[in-house]
């Protein structure tokens, strides 16, 4: 399972370093999320400062969203995905492989849009131990539901709006748990965010573990 | 009396809504006119007899969706019938969720002074019943019977996770909402006396209600896929009558797939092997009956 998920997730990399889909298009997104926040806050800094760390994870979030989606529309050309499944690959290491594709990603996009909200709010960004530690939970936590309904939802004809009706109530709890942890940090009270960082961890667990064991019905070829 | 179904499984059904229908009855006089007014919350405690309850089966309706949905994912139990259960489980769940919702926000406006907060146990609250919604949209979505099913069966189960974490919120948060409201942490009864028997006549009486509802829309699930089935089944006799070489049919104004079975009823009594159809049928609806009797 675990080598299948190497494969998997070393495919998808791949892909995207070639295809460059989320550099030129997933990233400028986000970003431009950020902005228009701030445009709907009126410029005003203080309040941008305060909700910054609101801001910034409702941005990933919408970025996990493309991400996901994104994860499934490369296997949709010339049958690529039903190719894979025939190959033999477990259906639990395609999930783990390709959620730890989309964490990476989603990593990478976490430190850019930290560095652009700093830069665009103001924000202070201390105790970067416990932000690290926090948004690698919510990160994977957010790959790996995220992963799920998109595998659920690829084969539909209307998985662009069904999609986020599905997925956002689910990734709400994350995305709380990440505000609540960015801003006890970012407001120099580490200590209070602890439980919340708890909160994603369990979240990443449970995810990941039901991801892991319904990924076969998931995946079933028909 | 629907011809499809049982006489037996009928008058079991029909027992269970007439006993449903007399026990919120008992329930709303004995809360509104027997039991005394609480200690500090006055009148409004009487909201206790409904309130509780409707969240109790909300509760039940996504837990029988998702114990049906494991029934249709693990490979030996795999039948439709748990999927029309989990899919009508379902709908009730989203029913009792917003009711839930609605009593709750009717009873924090007098005592919390706002009709909603963003308490832990309301925002999960909301967040089961957009859950569920999207599983309804999901079972929506057009596609073979197994692959909807199944789908809704990995969604419906995925959707549970925020069960337990609704329930407890208000034991790991600090939060308006009351803890338990029967039991304390330590098991220990919190209402006594008339309220008590009065609350306890809530629980099993809406119980009952929702028991009667999801018997009768299994059966409507049930007359569905049969109708979609019959229909498949007269258009595929209909166009081989018409290979046939019958020259009255083939034409386009007698085109066969629209004109088949747009009653249920109708097209269980019209054609030939209508009884063997009823006895499927009936022998389903015994299983449902017996699922949710269990």
């Amino acid at each position: 399972m675990l080598s299948d998920a190497r494969l998997v997730a070393a495919k998808d990399l791949r892909i995207e370093m070639r295809s460059k889909v989320a550099t030129n298009q997933v990233l400028p997104f986000a970003l431009v999320v950020l902005i228009l926040f701030a445009f709907a806050l009126n410029q005003d800094p203080p309040a941008l400062a305060a909700a910054a760390p609101g801001l910034y994870w409702v941005a990933v979030l919408f970025s996990a969203l493309l991400a996901v989606q994104r994860s499934f529309a490369i296997e949709s050309a010339d049958a690529a995905g039903e190719g894979m499944r025939l190959s033999g690959l477990d259906p639990a290491g395609i999930f783990l492989g390709k959620a730890a594709a989309v964490a990476v990603q989603l990593a990478v996009l976490e430190v850019l849009l930290a560095a652009g909200m700093a830069v665009l709010y103001g924000a202070r960004l201390q105790d970067p131990a416990m932000l690290v530690a926090s948004a690698g939970a919510a990160t994977v936590g957010l790959a790996s539901a995220g992963v799920l309904y998109a595998a659920l939802a690829a084969e539909l004809s209307v998985r662009e709006t069904l999609l986020p009706l599905l997925l956002l109530p689910v990734l709400a709890p994350v995305l709380m748990s990440a505000a609540r942890a960015w801003q006890d940090s970012m407001s120099g009270r580490p200590g209070l965010g602890v439980p919340w960082a708890e909160l994603l961890v369990v979240f990443a667990v449970v995810y990941v573990s039901l991801g892991v064991v319904v990924a076969g019905p998931v995946m079933e070829v028909t | 009396m629907n011809p499809i179904v049982s006489r037996r499984a009928s008058l079991v059904t029909g027992a269970v809504g007439l006993t449903a229908l007399v026990g919120i009855a008992a329930t709303v006089w004995l809360g509104l006119w027997v039991t005394p007014p609480a200690v500090g919350m006055g009148n409004l405690v009487r909201l206790l007899y409904i309130h509780p309850p409707v969240a109790w089966v909300c509760y039940l309706a996504f837990g029988v969706a998702t114990a049906a949905s494991l029934a249709y994912l693990w490979p030996r139990t795999r039948s439709r019938s748990w999927d029309r259960l989990a899919g009508a489980s379902a709908e009730l769940g989203v029913v009792f969720a917003a009711l839930t919702l609605v009593t709750g926000s009717i009873w924090g406006y007098p005592t919390w002074g706002t009709w909603w907060t963003w308490d832990a146990r309301l925002t999960t609250t909301a967040l089961l019943a957009v859950l569920y919604v999207g599983y309804l949209a999901i079972r929506k979505v057009p596609g073979s019977p197994h692959v909807v099913a199944r789908r809704s069966a990995v969604v419906a189960v995925l959707a549970f996770v925020d069960v337990p974490v609704n329930y407890l919120s208000v034991y790991w948060w600090k939060t308006l909402h009351q803890t338990g409201t029967v039991l304390d942490p330590s098991k220990q009864l919190k209402v006594h006396g008339i309220m008590a028997w009065t609350l306890l006549l809530g629980f099993v009486s809406f119980t009952l209600a929702y028991a009667w509802i999801l018997v009768q829309r299994y059966r409507v699930a049930a007359l569905e896929d049969h109708r979609d089935s019959d229909g498949l089944t007269s258009a595929i006799a209909e166009r081989i009558a018409e290979g046939a070489g019958s020259p009255t049919r083939g034409t386009p104004s007698a085109a066969p797939a629209p004109t088949v079975s747009t009653s249920p009823a109708a097209a269980s009594l019209g054609g030939n092997g209508a009884g063997s159809l009823a006895r499927g049928v009936s022998s389903e609806l015994d299983g449902a009956s017996s699922v949710v009797a269990k």
